[in-house]
């Protein structure tokens, strides 16, 4: 799969670049053919220097010296870039937040109205997330439960003070950390205007200061607006457990009716899953010519049912235009996040339907369906009949043949009982094979795509390194569907692909060596796994001591800086690939790169060669393996009855 | 690599699931739901799904929802390619194996003859002993709490000859390690390779035939969960710290020996759920990552000479035996070894010849260390079959050394020269016995020996008190009854010492912590008066303990400020107490059953009981396996008392306790006894006789009901009342 670099390559997937040949013959325009037309990008801009908050300006801070370093209101570099910034995590940040809101206000549709559309499908999710939040369990009724669930959560969105619950997970001594610093977040809209008020005109003007406040917007979506869609969405819809299920165009059905869905929010798209299982609605599709109903996903949204039920991906977010482009797709629902605006002009050279479905984003030349809560069923049957009769309208298919077998489903929950089963389910093998020198240590490599560089090679050879140094990788989003088609999340490729250790591992285990864990959103799972870490022990008692990073080699959007900064703010070394848009100001470059280590734990770091990017991961875990005393593996002790005593049980 | 032993113990979890319920539903038909299931004298129901689901099984009908449990567990097995991750779901395969075999090991109870001989020993052909009874696992309890045991092998299978099965079983007790033995392959098994060679099995030399069925694994494993929830205070029910407990205290270990078939393989994976990794001599897949065991999971294959310091190294154990310089093998195993009569080729004292043990102290410059002599015929001067007066004279020297902790270090001659292999010994001081058998005779052990032994273990486990010993071995008669007349005052002596040692007369006790490896919270407290509830530390023992190892289990306590004489509480003890039972004892009686007793780890001789409508307390020893007017057998009692918890009207004691004059002082003394079981009742009369004759009660003995008359409350009370007992004029118990 993996080809050598080349100029003219768009990208590794050769799925994606035989459907660019074909549709350049039919002239329709793709998220390529847009970024080779805004030719060199904006410098100021990309390096964070160019600042529109007011109408004085917009100004740009010369990066050379030599023109204006200050802005008509006096800025400096250093206060534009971390503005701007900021700004990028409120935006993210306010991404997951508003998903995660929707997520609630679904669970408390689901409580209050048990014949709804929706209802409590993990009651023992439901029970933990209920513990978390202190309340009491027994005997009651999981509406019930899940009612005070919903509603405090809803209420955290507009709490003014006090600490948001979900922070009680973090390890002890982050959590005090946090409140020393003040970026323990206290309520998660407060959270995200205050940053955009602090970051107006002649409000904040300290670089560090900003960066705090973003350490708490981010914090507010991490261990807030993010983990809350995740958790409630696995009460809602079920936790993800290992599952197989197949990914690229490939997966597209040229004798079945094919619904992509689009996007990021789960709820309607369960519907569908329903839906699509509804024998009057097979029978139709038969009836119409068709063998059967192919619901697909794409982008997150796709992560979302792959993992709870096992439904193929046909791609990540780039190949959202090319899924059109094979005139395989009667229908398209996109909701929020990711969707291009050019996918109408797609549509209109085939006879796929565009229907926008969140009055959150519609879309010119998109048909806006309005899904009211209550009788999303009914709407997704709907989508499904009309997407059924729209099968006969099919000009020429071309689907690329290329589709690839995975295992996804990595939740925090699942690990827990892959490492152990039931009776002795825990993340001590983890740790004990890292403390052993089996596993070097652990990298969440995430994140979107991005045209400026070779689709999904960043992710796959960032990822190809780091497995074959043993490192366990953990995925989610576009990147998790990157390394998917490249065969990476097989059981198989522990043998071809890992390091001995990583390898024998696994091997144990019966898991791949890179594990898909969701959806972006879920990188909440990842901040609920990396202190789990932490509390299974011998490996420090934060997580700025476990030998773990972070990386986005493909990132693009506003809510991998917000996930980049929570991981940051909750102690982790995160590295970004491309670019970063801060580089304009060496001060605060050097603030987030370097100083805010000392502070917090973690730090970020920009690298667009992935090969050195894997390097700087391995550097920085070796690093920290040395800290922790375990560079070498460690002695096999044994136990006389003195030092048995001593054993926590 | 690990997904062909996940496929095959997931399949072996199948079968044998399948095989419990075709074998529980011909029980269901031909016996019936309400059938009485049980192994015998236990009071932990069927232990693992009583530990592991908090199950009470009774009856055939019982194991219906203990078979849907496992049924549940069952896994798909892994598929060719892009398989799910299996290794959780080999566990819970394994687990589903533990249940399945409970569920056909616990319906062979109901077959008549008992597949299984229900004793410590085998006998008359009898090989195999199924489930251990509660006596067997409190007894044997001590030993995995004190570290005389440090784990055991379950071995299962064959070894290649007989020859290897005996080298691999001795090699294993000279390591203090129990062996189960169950599984045989082709109707071969290393119980019967040991049978064939004549080597003596059985709880006492801690080889244990389990049984031949591979299900018989279970026994193993139950009696580690029995551990648990006995010594460990674990919860029934709350697996997690049942399979934890077994992980980080019992350190056992499985041998795979011979062919592994997926039945097996299943065992070896519910092994694992308890930290109990496999070491095979045939080539199976390995798991080596770490995890779930302290280290590797299955290692294989090693040869057979390696095979033992293997399996120990992989369950991260470390033993220290000392290195004792006799021609036989020599550990705690062999202790319970009997010389019988007809393999006997010498015996030394005993019943109708004279003979002494006695350990006195000297200046250091007074004796040579390492000196032996033997006084009179050595061995090969002697016939077989001759019966010798025995006198052992050891003279100790050593700057910590005191005469109080002389009879501490005499009464270890006992456990000493028992570990030697071929050589059995019974009694002390001047009631001491002892045999030694042909196959030690042929080995070349002679007279001089048990110096050899005396002075190997003295030095390495006193070498605190002790620096020099020099052990003299008299054989002749004239030369024993001399020194046994001058050994007679000085044990009278002795005795007046230990009599006048009140509690009143120290101001410091011992504590006892030995067993907070096993029951987290408990603290025995050894006063001169009350000695452990073990039976096996007096108050001395505690005080030469501490001497010899100054930060151990054993810590001197000031008594501080008396707070009530009576009930016998002090300031300084119930800090202690406080402090060390991890803050969940805050007050402490030694002489009460009702306010604030002392707590038990789960190792007590005896448990006393309120009897409430007879205003008396009832006292039953461990090995009473009947009903008791408790309404409960010792095995239910013990359940409730140990653990470290405070009860309120149950205590658990030491036999010496019961002689003691602060016995349950504060409820008003002895005159509350109105229930002991007969042994007890018999063992202790002269005691009890003596208190009577006290307390001006003329038959005291008497009046005290056992279970020849009584075996109900209401009977303990009919009875009393017919012989006027003094405790039903007493103020009110409760």
């Amino acid at each position: 799969m993996k080809k050598p670099i080349n100029s003219e390559q768009v990208s590794i997937d050769d799925s994606v670049n035989y459907l660019l040949n074909n549709q350049n013959q039919l002239s329709i325009e793709t998220v390529w053919d847009r970024s080779k037309q805004q030719k060199t990008r904006c410098g100021f801009g990309e390096q964070g220097l160019c600042c529109h908050n007011c109408y004085m300006g917009p100004c740009r801070i010369s990066p050379t010296g030599k023109g204006a370093q200050k802005g008509v209101c006096g800025a400096p570099a250093e206060v534009i870039v971390a503005r701007n910034f900021a700004r990028m995590v409120a935006g993210g940040a306010s991404a997951h937040s508003d998903h995660g809101r929707e997520v609630a206000k679904t669970l408390l549709l689901a409580a209050q109205h048990p014949d709804s559309d929706h209802s409590i499908k993990d009651s023992n999710k439901l029970k933990k997330v209920a513990s978390t939040l202190g309340l009491s369990i027994q005997d009651r009724a999981k509406e019930d439960i899940a009612k005070e669930v919903a509603e405090i959560l809803l209420a955290e969105f507009g709490q003014q003070e006090g600490e948001l619950s979900f922070t009680k997970l973090a390890p002890v001594k982050r959590q005090e950390l946090w409140r020393q610093l003040g970026v323990i977040p206290r309520g998660i809209d407060r959270e995200i205007v205050e940053m955009l008020h602090r970051t107006s005109v002649g409000v904040d003007q300290e670089h560090q200061n900003i960066f705090l406040q973003a350490c708490r917007t981010a914090l507010a979506d991490g261990w807030g607006g993010s983990m809350i869609a995740t958790e409630l969405q696995d009460i809602l819809y079920g936790t993800p457990s290992p599952i197989r299920g197949e990914v690229n165009l490939g997966v597209l059905s040229e004798s079945e009716v094919n619904i992509a869905v689009h996007g990021h929010e789960p709820a309607f798209s369960e519907m569908l899953v329903i839906a699509s299982q509804d024998k009057e609605l097979i029978d139709l599709a038969k009836k119409h010519g068709a063998a059967g109903i192919n619901l697909v996903g794409i982008c997150c949204v796709a992560n979302e049912i792959l993992l709870r039920h096992g439904l193929p991906v046909a791609g990540n977010v780039l190949q959202q235009e090319l899924a059109i482009a094979t005139g395989a797709v009667e229908t398209m629902l996109v909701d929020v996040q990711c969707i291009m605006s050019s996918l109408p002009d797609v549509s209109q050279h085939y006879h796929t339907k565009v229907i926008t479905t969140s009055p959150k984003a519609k879309i010119k030349g998109a048909e806006f369906l309005d899904i009211s809560e209550n009788n999303s069923l009914e709407t997704a049957k709907k989508i499904i009949r009309d997407a059924i009769l729209n099968f006969s309208h099919r000009n020429s298919v071309d689907i690329p043949k290329q589709k690839m077998d995975l295992v996804a489903g990595f939740s925090h929950e699942a690990i827990n009982y892959m490492l152990g089963g039931r009776f002795r389910g825990s993340y001590t093998p983890l740790n004990d094979n890292i403390i052993n020198g089996r596993i070097r240590g652990v990298a969440a490599v995430v994140g979107c795509c991005n045209p400026k560089i070779v689709h999904d090679q960043g992710h796959v050879s960032l990822v190809e390194e780091l497995i074959a140094n043993d490192i366990l990788v953990v995925q989610t989003g576009c990147s998790a569907t990157a390394c998917a088609k490249a065969g990476f999340l097989t059981p198989e490729s522990a043998t071809k692909y890992a390091g001995s250790g990583l390898a024998e591992v696994c091997r144990a285990v019966g898991m791949p060596p890179v594990l898909h864990s969701g959806s972006c959103v879920d990188n909440s799972r990842l901040l609920i796994a990396l202190s789990e870490m932490v509390k299974v022990g011998g490996l420090g008692d934060d997580i700025s001591d476990l030998p773990v990073a972070g990386a986005a080699p493909e990132w693009m959007s506003e809510k991998a800086i917000s996930i980049g900064q929570y991981f940051v703010a909750s102690g982790v070394y995160v590295v970004f690939g491309i670019g970063m848009p801060v580089t304009g100001s060496s001060v605060f470059s050097h603030h987030i790169f370097e100083e805010c280590e000392k502070i917090l734990g973690g730090k970020w770091d920009v690298e667009e060669d992935t090969s050195q990017m894997a390097a700087k991961i391995i550097d920085h875990i070796n690093h920290k393996r040395e800290k922790l005393g375990i560079s070498k593996g460690r002695k096999r002790v044994l136990y006389d009855m003195a030092m048995r005593r001593e054993l926590k049980i | 690599m690990s997904k062909l032993i996940a496929t095959r113990a997931i399949r072996g979890a199948h079968k044998l699931v399948n095989r419990a319920e075709k074998e529980l539903n011909q029980a269901l038909k031909e016996k019936g739901s309400e059938t009485k299931i049980e192994f015998p004298n236990t009071g932990y129901y069927l232990p693992i799904s009583y530990g592991i689901l908090g199950q009470k099984i009774e009856t055939v009908g019982g194991l219906t929802d203990l078979l849907q449990k496992a049924k549940e567990l069952l896994p798909p097995l892994p598929e060719e390619k892009l398989w799910l991750p299996y290794l959780g779901h080999t566990l819970d395969a394994g687990m589903a194996t533990l249940f399945a075999d409970e569920i056909i090991e616990a319906l062979k109870y109901t077959q008549d003859p008992l597949p299984y001989l229900p004793e410590p020993m085998p006998r008359d052909g009898h090989l195999w002993l199924g489930a251990a009874n509660d006596v067997i696992m409190r007894e044997r309890g001590i030993e995995f709490v004190d570290g005389t045991a440090p784990g055991f092998a379950l071995c299962v299978g064959y070894c290649p000859t007989n020859e290897i099965a005996v080298k691999i079983a001795r090699e294993l007790q000279e390591k203090n390690l129990y062996v189960f033995m169950a599984a045989s392959t082709d109707g071969k098994s290393m119980a019967h390779q040991l049978q064939q060679e004549g080597v003596q099995m059985g709880w006492e030399t801690r080889l244990v035939p389990l049984g031949e069925d591979v299900t018989a694994c279970i026994h193993s494993l139950g009696f580690a969960t029995r551990v648990a929830l006995s010594f460990g205070g674990v919860q029934p029910g709350n697996y997690q710290k049942v399979l934890l407990y077994n992980k980080n205290r019992v350190f056992a270990f499985v041998l795979a020996l011979g062919p592994v078939d997926d039945e097996k393989h299943a065992q070896a994976a519910g092994a694992i759920n308890y930290g109990f990794p496999t070491i095979a001599d045939t080539d199976i897949d390995q798991i080596l990552p770490t995890g779930i065991c302290t280290y590797e999971h299955v290692v294989s294959p090693v040869p057979h000479d390696k095979i033992v310091s293997k399996a120990i190294e992989v369950r991260g154990l470390k033993i220290q035996v000392s290195k004792v310089p006799i021609p036989v093998p020599f550990g705690p195993a062999f202790q319970g070894e009997r010389v019988r009569k007809e393999e006997m080729y010498v015996e030394l004292a005993g019943p109708s010849i004279p003979g002494f043990e006695f350990l006195t102290t000297k200046n250091l410059d007074e004796i040579e260390d390492g000196k032996i002599e033997v006084i009179g015929p050595e061995i090969d001067e002697v016939e077989r079959g001759s019966q010798l007066p025995f006198g052992l004279w050891i003279e100790v020297a050593g700057r910590e050394m005191q005469p109080d902790f002389e009879p501490v270090l005499e009464r270890q001659t006992h456990d000493f020269i028992n570990c030697a292999h071929g050589v059995f010994h019974l009694g002390q001081r001047d009631i001491n016995w002892a045999r030694i058998s042909d196959e030690a005779k042929e080995k070349g052990f002679k007279f001089k020996h048990f110096g050899s032994i005396i002075q190997a273990k003295l030095h390495s486990e006193f070498s605190k008190l002790v620096d020099k010993v020099q052990v003299k071995i008299y054989t002749r008669e004239k030369e024993v009854r001399e020194l046994l007349e001058y050994a007679r005052e000085v044990y009278k002596k002795r005795d007046a010492r230990l009599a006048d040692l009140t509690d009143e007369k120290v101001d410091t006790f011992y504590s006892c912590t030995l067993c907070q490896s096993f029951a987290p919270n408990h603290v025995c407290i050894i006063t001169p008066e009350r000695s452990g509830l073990c039976g096996a530390y007096n108050w001395l023992d505690g005080k030469a303990a501490h001497k010899i190892t100054p930060t151990g289990p054993n810590q001197p306590v000031k008594k501080g400020k008396v707070i009530d004489p009576l009930k016998g509480q002090w300031q300084g003890i119930n800090e202690f107490v406080y402090v060390n039972s991890n803050k969940t004892v805050e007050f402490f009686n030694a002489y009460s059953i009702i306010e604030y007793p002392m707590t038990s780890c789960g190792c007590f001789e005896c448990i006393s009981c309120v009897l409430p409508s007879t205003n008396g307390i009832m006292i039953v020893y461990r090995d009473y396996a009947g009903m008791t007017p408790s309404g409960m057998k010792f095995s239910t009692l013990a359940g409730m008392v140990g653990g470290g918890v405070q009860t309120p009207g149950f205590m658990g004691h030491s036999k010496q306790y019961v002689g003691s004059k602060k016995f349950v002082m504060a409820e008003g003394g002895h005159k509350r006894i109105v229930w002991m079981n007969k042994q007890l009742k018999e063992e202790l009369a002269p005691i009890l006789q003596q208190i009577g004759e006290e307390e001006g009660i003329d038959n005291f003995l008497e009046m005290i009901a056992d279970e020849t008359v009584a075996v109900t409350e209401e009977e303990v009370l009919e009875y009393i009342t017919k012989m006027n007992h003094p405790a039903l004029s007493m103020p009110s118990l409760l």
